[in-house]
């Protein structure tokens, strides 16, 4: 087991050290950075006095080093716009962001393992049909288009629920359901097949044989075997989502960490983008590490590979 | 989705004249699969006759035209079906030359990154061993991307375009492709057919274009589909997002984009393009759904 998880580490550490090669490579291909940095009417002499401030001077493996060194200690440098620590407004804008994943992803999953479960046990019904129309919408739906559309109908004409803003929780009902609606197909998929699956296995005809209540063999013996898969797929989910944020956050203008990378993009404020693409990689590479792990625990199989 | 294919039906050696004569028979009983057919077959005829079938030029501005509403409207007319947008260009001929750009987009990134990924993916259940952890250890790097997010950073950087979305979406949306195209191979190192062409001495491209990829292309055709309705899905957020087709270009999503502001008064101009949208990456999915039940005779078992 420990051999697993070390293992795991050390390839989810080199796949971090490779993202943030990559993210510093994106600054460095932005062209002369103390060009845009000092706009459009700096003198030559004020580009020059900014190369040397922002150690723009030095070679290039240094200025990595330094980086990465600095990331490390999660310093990302100053921001080219806003002039503050790019970490303070990450740390700022965090909360929002994390409300909006952890939301999404707790519609999805209330919507998806309920109605997984009922189309196994029931399928081919008409239940199972509205399961698989909402797994085929979902995915077809352009996430964008449909938060737009949440907007138009629940925040203007219902107007039930604020149509941006993030002061209170009702700011977050609706971007949530679009961020979470966009999850929800695989994860009742899996849920679905992965019933199936448990329920033509060997210890559940035991289970039934024995006179268990159906309940009973449903909930205790397989659907516990049948989520493992949508957990590890859950926690997935969740890094796509913060990588989703940046669309669902301006369309609903929600301070998070999304639209502070796209803000960042427009106005070619290198320093914040790097550290965001970073920041949302990383949470992806611990998820994916701990779904793994779980998934081990569970399912001591797996350890083997 | 590693298992999209299940064991036996790839190691069949006539898995693809199987699955062909299989789709003859099927598509008729596969409901999905007629539809999304039906849809995709009809939205290429529009693309490829666009000139023909749009009823203005979709460039045409007309100041003193405005905002007309579609037919439905009262106050709209037959002379712009769907009505004109904020520079008074007919709808209809917008929404007809953007199918172009979608399906374009969709196919060109979905064959680049299918060159790509089949490319790694093959490779790597072929040879295994240290092949296949440099293939894995790419796969796990590009997946903690944020495609969204990457994609923007780059097409901010270079200039957003139609051909700097195609060009980075294809370099961005390999890895589904790798993954299906390593489990079927993996499957086929073995086989009895592929053993007697090493054994004869047969070249390794020879090995791997002529043997292998014949009978995994059933599997990396429902990729490349379900890729083709993500691709464009991703173009249309992009170009919403203003990284992508720059305007003039009718793009569904740069069409979303610049319908936002009058959306709370006239919201038709953002539920035609995203209604297109919608109907077009539907099909597509139906699509791939219908081919992934005729390779996999077992059913929705994913």
């Amino acid at each position: 087991m420990w051999a697993f998880v070390f293992k795991r580490t050390l390839i989810a550490l080199s796949v971090a050290l490779t993202i943030s090669v990559l993210c510093f490579s994106l600054l460095q291909l932005s062209g002369d950075l103390a060009l845009s940095i000092g706009g459009p009417e700096a003198t030559a002499e004020q580009v020059e006095q900014i190369r040397v401030d922002y150690g723009l001077d030095r070679p290039v493996i240094q200025q990595f080093t330094s980086w990465l060194w600095g990331a490390v200690q999660l310093d990302f440098g100053r921001s080219y716009y806003y002039q503050s620590d790019v970490m303070d407004l990450v740390v700022e804008r965090l909360p929002v962001t994390m409300t909006l994943g952890v939301m999404s992803l707790a519609i999805a999953l209330f919507v998806s393992i309920p109605l997984g479960v009922v189309a196994a046990l029931k399928r081919g019904s008409w239940i199972d049909r509205v399961a698989m129309a909402i797994a085929v919408t979902g995915q077809a739906m352009p996430n964008f288009w449909f938060g737009l559309t949440l907007i138009i109908v629940f925040a203007v004409k219902l107007q039930w629920f604020p149509a941006a803003g993030s002061d209170s929780w009702q700011g977050f009902v609706l971007p949530a359901i679009a961020l979470g609606y966009y999850a929800t197909p695989a994860m009742m998929r899996l849920t679905r097949s992965g019933m199936l699956e448990v329920l033509e296995a060997d210890y559940i005809r035991t289970a039934r044989a024995k006179g268990l209540r159906t309940g009973t063999v449903i909930f205790k013996h397989a659907l516990r075997n049948a989520v493992i898969p949508v957990v590890a797929l859950a926690a997935v989910e969740l890094g796509f989502m913060l990588g989703g944020s940046v669309v669902i956050e301006t369309v609903f203008s929600l301070r998070g960490l999304g639209q502070l990378a796209w803000n960042a993009i427009s106005r070619n404020d290198y320093p914040v983008v790097q550290a965001i693409v970073l920041i949302i990689a990383l949470f992806y590479i611990v998820l994916t590490l701990l779904a793994d792990i779980l998934n081990a625990i569970l399912d001591p199989r797996l350890r083997a590979r | 989705m590693a298992n999209i294919l299940s064991p036996q039906v790839a190691a069949e050696q006539h898995l693809v004249t199987n699955w062909q004569s299989r789709l003859f028979r099927s598509t008729l009983n596969n409901r999905s699969l007629a539809l999304g057919l039906m849809i995709i077959t009809s939205l290429g005829i529009i693309a490829l006759l666009a000139p023909w079938l749009a009823p203005h030029d979709p460039y045409l501005q007309n100041t003193a035209n405005r905002m007309v509403p579609p037919f439905w409207h009262e106050t709209g007319s037959w002379t712009h079906p769907l009505g004109t947008d904020r520079l008074g260009r007919d709808y209809l001929s917008r929404l007809i030359y953007g199918t172009r750009i979608s399906l374009f987009i969709g196919i060109v990134v979905a064959l680049i990154s299918g060159l790509i990924g089949t490319t790694l993916g093959v490779l790597a259940g072929y040879f295994g061993g240290r092949v296949d952890a440099v293939v894995s250890y790419l796969l796990t790097t590009r997946l903690a991307m944020p495609v969204v997010l990457v994609a923007l950073a780059m097409a901010s950087l270079i200039g957003g375009s139609m051909l700097t979305v195609t060009l980075l979406l294809g370099l961005l949306l390999w890895d589904r492709f790798a993954v299906v195209a390593r489990s079927a191979t993996l499957q086929l190192r073995d086989a009895e057919y592929v053993q007697a062409a090493r054994a004869l001495g047969c070249p390794l491209p020879y090995i791997l274009l002529r043997e292998v990829l014949p009978n995994i292309a059933g599997a990396l055709i429902v990729v490349a589909t379900l890729e083709v309705a993500n691709a464009i899905l991703l173009e249309a957020t992009l170009s919403f997002l203003g990284m992508g087709v720059q305007p003039p270009l009718p793009s569904w999503g740069l069409m979303i984009a610049e319908g936002k502001a009058y959306m709370f008064f006239q919201p038709w101009v953002i539920t035609i393009p995203g209604s297109a949208l919608f109907v077009l990456v539907l099909a597509i999915n139906l699509l791939g759904d219908g081919l992934r039940d005729l390779s996999a005779p077992g059913g929705r078992n994913e």
